[in-house]
């Protein structure tokens, strides 16, 4: 299941409604990403007022469930679950969260790191994070690009 | 064609979307980069370093080398940084 969403989210709920009624499943991994209180911005280490999150209507959905169905394809899970905010966003708020469920803690967890990484690099997403000087765009990382290259077979082609 | 741009592509372009007739000559999205960077300084300034900008045709991720047609969504922007 995909969501994009400007509202919050209730990690212990979602959690709870993976999972709900499925004794088949042995584990759960999971993943929240939160909006940092300082970060690089062109090259100085800030204090972050907010984060904005632009995403790509349409594009974004789709990118997500062809991510959620590679992992679905790739690892035994029961079921699985990224939710994905947007909009204006302080720090210490939640921005990301990924669920894994499964037999076993493997696939739970290889799954979710592999959700990550390809999110990272491929879902339309772009922050732009206010300071006292303005706002400036995060640039992409290649350590991300080296994330999701351990995942190979990328299922984009196209890349 | 619909034309969309996102994050500092779109500041610089100073518009998110636009409905375009496909010109004259332009069959791939390389083609249309050219001919929107001609268009004026602002498009100029977004594609600027165009070996990083990424494209989408109908929400799928392209080369510069893929053809586009007259009803096609086109997307331009800078590397994603979600998550």
């Amino acid at each position: 299941m995909i969501r994009v969403q400007e509202e919050d989210f209730d990690v212990g709920a979602e959690i709870a409604a993976l999972t709900g009624g499925d004794r088949s499943i042995g584990a759960v991994a999971t993943f929240v990403g939160l909006v940092r209180e300082m970060a690089p911005v062109e090259g100085e280490t800030r204090a972050i007022e907010s984060m904005t999150l632009e995403h790509y209507p349409g594009m974004t959905e789709k990118k997500l469930a062809e991510i959620e169905d590679e992992a679905n394809r790739r690892w035994p899970l029961a079921a699985s679950l990224i939710i994905h905010r947007y909009g204006t966003l302080s720090p210490g708020e939640r921005i990301v969260f990924v669920a894994c469920a499964s037999a076993h803690r493997h696939a739970a967890f290889e799954a979710c790191q592999f959700l990550m990484d390809w999110l990272k690099t491929e879902a339309p997403f772009w922050k732009l994070e206010a300071t006292d000087t303005g706002g400036a765009w995060v640039d992409a990382r290649e350590s991300d690009d080296h994330a999701v290259a351990r995942w190979t077979d990328k299922p984009d082609a196209a890349e | 064609m619909k034309l969309l741009y996102f994050a500092w592509m779109r500041q610089r372009i100073g518009t998110s979307a636009e409905d375009i007739a496909r010109p004259d000559g332009v069959d791939t999205v390389g083609d249309l980069v050219d001919w929107l960077v001609a268009r004026d300084e602002g498009y100029a300034k977004a594609f600027e370093k165009r070996e990083v900008i990424r494209a989408a045709v109908n929400q799928e991720y392209v080369r510069f080398d893929h053809p586009v047609n007259d009803n096609d969504e086109v997307a331009f922007f800078p590397p994603v940084t979600g998550g």
